[in-house]
């Protein structure tokens, strides 16, 4: 098995679905982005957005959890390459990442991930940059969320 | 982007009175003080447990074997305490009409149980919407910085704010 096979490059990877429900849109947003339009129903129905949506950050936060999900049922059982099995390790950053759609209270989102290449670090022996392209969409198709990300693997 | 034909966004123009920060307030190449977060280790470890369950994240021996040196937060969690910081500096006193994305985030150093963050926002450059002249859209460049002084977090983003004519 190679780095590509084990990394399903260029496949997209279905992470899971997530029901974001007002309460815990309203929790996240109390502790971490207090917008009325993520804190309280009446305020946000008068707002920009129309109604109680998600804070971006939760939308984003919520991909990583179901990233991770993905990434633990799948590690320690399928690498059958020569050396140790890769082991991920922190992200750099990541880029482009866009809102696309207000994440609205009741809407279930779909998260993605697609794995685009890897290439060793210069700088860490023993270590890969991995890229993916991340997304979510929400019940009618529509993406909301994209972004491009980064992972630190450790392959030797 | 918000539609101005809109009604709610034709409401949400009637709650803006009063605010501090409209469009015209920003000035380029200026700075706003984002003010300080202590980070504790049972935030580090709530925040991790239910969006990022990774052991460097959870546990404090786990995180001194890993790469990042100490139990250290979810890079996610850092973007959700700088949007604290955000919120609680200007935003929520602002004429704030969202974001539409992030061109990027780099996680530059580890932010470890007991940091304490400062930070600021600079001004990179703004302009008025051509197509609804009401909306400014303002480029920013976020840092954090930790106890020493080190950059851990760089965002930059474009922010759009409604202008002061408009919610006068």
């Amino acid at each position: 098995m190679t780095l590509d096979e084990y990394f399903l490059i260029g496949e997209t990877v279905t992470l899971g679905s997530h029901k974001f429900e007002a309460d815990e849109i309203k929790a996240f947003a109390r502790k971490y982005d207090p917008q009325v339009f993520h804190v309280d129903e009446e305020a946000a129905n008068k707002s920009v957005l129309g109604g109680l949506c998600a804070s971006g950050w939760h939308t984003a936060a919520t991909w990583m959890k179901y990233n991770l999900e993905k990434r633990m049922e799948t590690e320690g059982v399928r690498w059958t390459g020569p050396g140790p099995q890769p082991e991920f390790g922190p992200s750099p950053g990541f880029r482009n990442l866009k809102w696309l759609k207000p994440v609205y209270a009741g809407e279930t989102v779909t998260f993605t991930r697609t794995a685009l290449a890897h290439r060793p670090l210069a700088g860490r022996p023993g270590w890969s940059l991995l890229t993916l392209r991340s997304e979510g969409f929400d019940s009618t198709g529509d993406k909301v969320i994209e972004f491009d990300s980064a992972v630190l693997v450790k392959v030797e | 982007m918000p539609d101005l034909e809109d009604h709610a966004f034709v409401n949400r123009i009637a709650d803006m009175t009063g605010k501090t920060w409209a469009y015209e307030d920003f000035v380029e190449g200026a700075s706003l003080d984002l003010g300080s977060k202590n980070v504790s280790a049972a935030e580090i470890v709530e925040f991790a447990s239910e969006f990022d369950a990774q052991p460097m994240h959870l546990d404090e021996e786990a995180g001194k074997a890993s790469i990042l040196g100490g139990l250290s937060a979810s890079g996610w969690h850092t973007c959700a305490m700088f949007m604290r910081m955000l919120c609680d500096a200007f935003l929520l006193d602002s004429t704030s009409q969202g974001s539409p994305g992030i061109e990027h985030v780099k996680w530059k150093k580890p932010v470890l149980a007991g940091d304490r963050l400062t930070g600021k926002v600079t001004v990179l450059s703004k302009r008025q919407s051509k197509s609804r002249p009401q909306l400014g859209l303002v480029s920013m460049r976020s840092e954090l910085f930790n106890q020493r002084g080190e950059c851990v977090f760089e965002l930059e983003n474009t922010g759009m704010f409604l202008t002061r004519e408009a919610v006068a």
